[in-house]
């Protein structure tokens, strides 16, 4: 997984609430067997005019000039709900967001974007509505994220602060694979499944 | 200290915490279908990572199955043909059990796994399945997860997880013989709203989820994660045992009462504490049916669609205002003035033998009109084959249903069963997003019952007045 560092670049605006999984990435792209390639089906049904996916929707916010090359989505409560599809990091970070901002997200969702190298930053109501007009007063303006020092930053002279669980905070930083990190503690699973299989025989049974 | 079961499943399988990092959480059974697992297996075989225990799974073809017969011998499309021969590939390689679509265990995962008895009370269960969360009804924790936890769970036996906080949603007093678990589940999410559950698992109590049956209980876990949480439960009862006594994954002779006295210690304690306590009187809730693009987008079937005015919050009248686009409503409109086109009755919510007795019930007799079609699709060949032998088959063909193959069918409509853009139909599955049941579809949610009256009036029904006329 790739380093999380500390980055200015374009924050794009889209102002929907619950978005779901289901609109993140659609249906019909889940039968790939592979993790990569999910970016150009993307908020598919909103983000293209056709259902081969070639003409684009010019009243969908992201396909706007100013929000190309963004790197940072800034949005509504309640991001990522519904379904547990891992697809929807997968489409996001292939498309080449790295950063979501909201006051909210749903659990699964959330849990996924650390998996994916993906920085998820909750923020109160009044600082994401901020933070959303500043962009809308100037498409296409640069913000910068300091995951080190838990902070975004604006051209305008707002600076946020955010929470992160220390332990994932650090995995981001240094792209480090979760699995690798649990098997460190392979002895002391050992030593928990044997207790387990003493407490609970049933259900080693089959 | 007195003890939710939450906490007491939490114990239970706490394997280890270092320093700064998450807790480790042991995982007794991991259950699979073949949409969220092929890159997890890919994973696992690039780092050269073993499974850790087969036994803890299960597995299952669901999502990708066509539920005409005859596609099922020959996938019409070939993308979700590759699907169904990973799936097959990765357990076949690693060892693991599938019931694939030749298996009399064939169905939904969340409908096969309590047919077999695979998850027990106090286990913990996941799945890259956000229904997950069904088998709380069993008092086990169990939640959904991502492909690469998908991995994780093969490789170690174990997550990192962080301690939810706890809610108690208490239903009593008693339910309208019209209303159901589904009705219960919409209700809640009417009232918490979709992401009111975010943070929390819930547990369900009170007189009227004592007086649910275990599938009742099933439809009303499914839908926790509908309003946000990470898990539903329920605590085991005399009803819980009876139900898993004798299948085949459950304990048997002297296991059987090893585990029973334990599965006896697990409710919560009286005097527990939760982090936020929900009360509802069952008697009140009417059958519901949502009217927007979200569960939380529910009235009872009596009422109106609202307006975005009807709302305080800003967030909730832009999406009111944006769900009436889509769903193409004027506020007003009496619910049951809504016509629909198509009808669906299966999916992990409510495609169990006692959905279908309680949709023919409805449906016998009646006749679908001509310009509505009807689908009713078991959730596992063993309810299909239940279903057959009770005739019920007979009665919605005789009304004018198709009787079709199980599977995950039009609930997420990627098996090639799904709306045409602008069609409407009342689904008894568990989520009514944009598109979710094809581009341009327009979803509405209801239990069985319900669905069975609009498939014969061609509307929503409030099926309370149908005895009486």
């Amino acid at each position: 997984m790739e380093k999380y560092t500390k980055h200015t670049s374009v924050a794009a605006l889209m102002n929907r609430s619950n978005v779901d999984t289901d609109q993140i990435i659609a249906k019909q792209f889940l039968k790939k067997v592979e993790r990569t390639g999910f970016g150009i089906h993307l908020f598919h049904d909103w983000r293209y005019l056709d259902d081969d996916g070639t003409i684009a929707n010019p009243d969908f916010e992201l396909n706007k000039p100013e929000f190309k090359g963004a790197r940072i989505l800034v949005t509504g409560d309640n991001f990522g709900c519904g379904s547990s599809r891992e697809h929807a990091p997968w489409a996001i970070d292939d498309y080449g967001f790295n950063t979501i901002i909201s006051t909210s997200f749903a659990d699964i969702f959330y849990n996924n974007c650390f998996k994916n190298g993906i920085l998820p930053i909750v923020v109160d109501a009044d600082t994401l509505k901020k933070l959303m007009s500043e962009i809308d007063a100037n498409e296409g303006v640069e913000f910068t994220v300091d995951l080190e020092n838990q902070a975004v930053t604006t051209p305008a002279g707002t600076s946020v602060s955010f929470e992160i669980d220390g332990f994932r905070k650090h995995n981001l930083l240094n792209g480090l694979d979760d699995i690798g990190l649990t098997l460190k503690q392979a002895d002391k699973i050992d030593t928990y499944e044997s207790k387990h299989k003493e407490k609970f025989p049933w259900l080693w049974a089959s | 200290m007195a003890k939710t079961m939450y906490e007491k499943i939490w114990d239970a399988h706490f394997v280890h915490q270092e320093p700064g990092q998450a807790a480790l959480l042991y995982i007794d059974r991991h259950l699979m279908h073949e949409v969220t697992s092929p890159q997890a297996f890919e994973g696992l075989n690039i780092a050269k990572r073993s499974i850790r225990n087969k036994h803890s799974i299960l597995a299952t073809l669901d999502h990708c199955v066509p539920t005409k017969l005859a596609d099922r011998i020959n996938l019409p499309d070939p993308i979700g043909a590759k699907q169904v021969a990973t799936m097959i590939n990765n357990c076949e390689q690693h060892g693991l059990t599938l019931y694939d679509m030749e298996s009399k265990n064939n169905g939904v995962i969340h409908v096969v796994v309590p047919e077999h008895g695979f998850v027990h009370p106090g286990m913990t269960t996941v799945c890259g399945d956000s229904h997950t969360a069904t088998h709380g009804a069993f008092g086990a924790l169990a939640f959904g997860i991502g492909t690469s936890e998908v991995e994780h769970v093969m490789a170690t036996q174990c997550l990192p997880q962080a301690k939810s906080k706890t809610m108690l949603v208490k239903v009593d007093g008693t339910l309208s013989k019209y209303s159901t678990a589904k009705d219960i589940a919409l209700a809640i999410i009417g009232r918490i709203g979709t992401a009111g559950g975010n943070g929390f698992v819930i547990e369900y109590a009170g007189s009227a989820i004592d007086a649910l049956t275990m599938e009742g209980r099933m439809t009303l876990c499914n839908m926790a994660i509908e309003s946000g949480a990470r898990a539903g439960l329920v605590a085991p009862d005399q009803k819980t045992y009876d139900f898993l006594e004798g299948k085949e994954f459950a304990p048997k002779g002297d296991a059987w009462d090893q585990a029973l006295s334990y599965w006896k210690t697990l409710p919560s304690d009286d005097g527990a504490e939760y982090d936020l306590v929900i009360e509802l009187n069952a008697a009140d809730i009417a059958p519901q049916v949502t009217w927007g693009t979200s569960p939380e987008q529910v009235v009872p079937v009596n009422q109106t669609v609202p307006a975005p005015n009807d709302f305080e919050q800003e967030g909730k009248q832009i999406a009111c205002k944006s769900a009436l686009d889509y769903m193409d409503l004027d506020a007003g409109t009496k619910m049951t003035d809504i016509e629909i086109d198509f009808v669906f009755l299966g999916s992990c919510t409510n495609s169990r033998i006692e959905d279908f007795r309680a949709a023919a019930e409805v449906a016998k007799g009646t006749k679908v009109p001509a310009n509505v079609t009807a689908i009713a699709v078991p959730g596992s060949y063993m309810v299909k084959e239940q279903a057959e032998q009770e005739g019920l088959d007979k009665i919605f063909t005789d009304a004018g249903w198709e009787w079709r193959e199980p599977g995950c069918s039009m609930c997420l409509a990627m098996n090639g069963d799904q709306l045409k853009p602008g069609q409407r139909c009342a689904s008894t599955s568990n989520r009514n997003f944009e598109g979710r049941q094809g581009k341009g579809g327009r979803t509405h949610l209801v239990s069985p019952a319900m669905a069975a009256a609009a498939a014969a009036a061609g509307r929503f029904v409030d099926i309370r007045e149908l005895e009486q006329n």
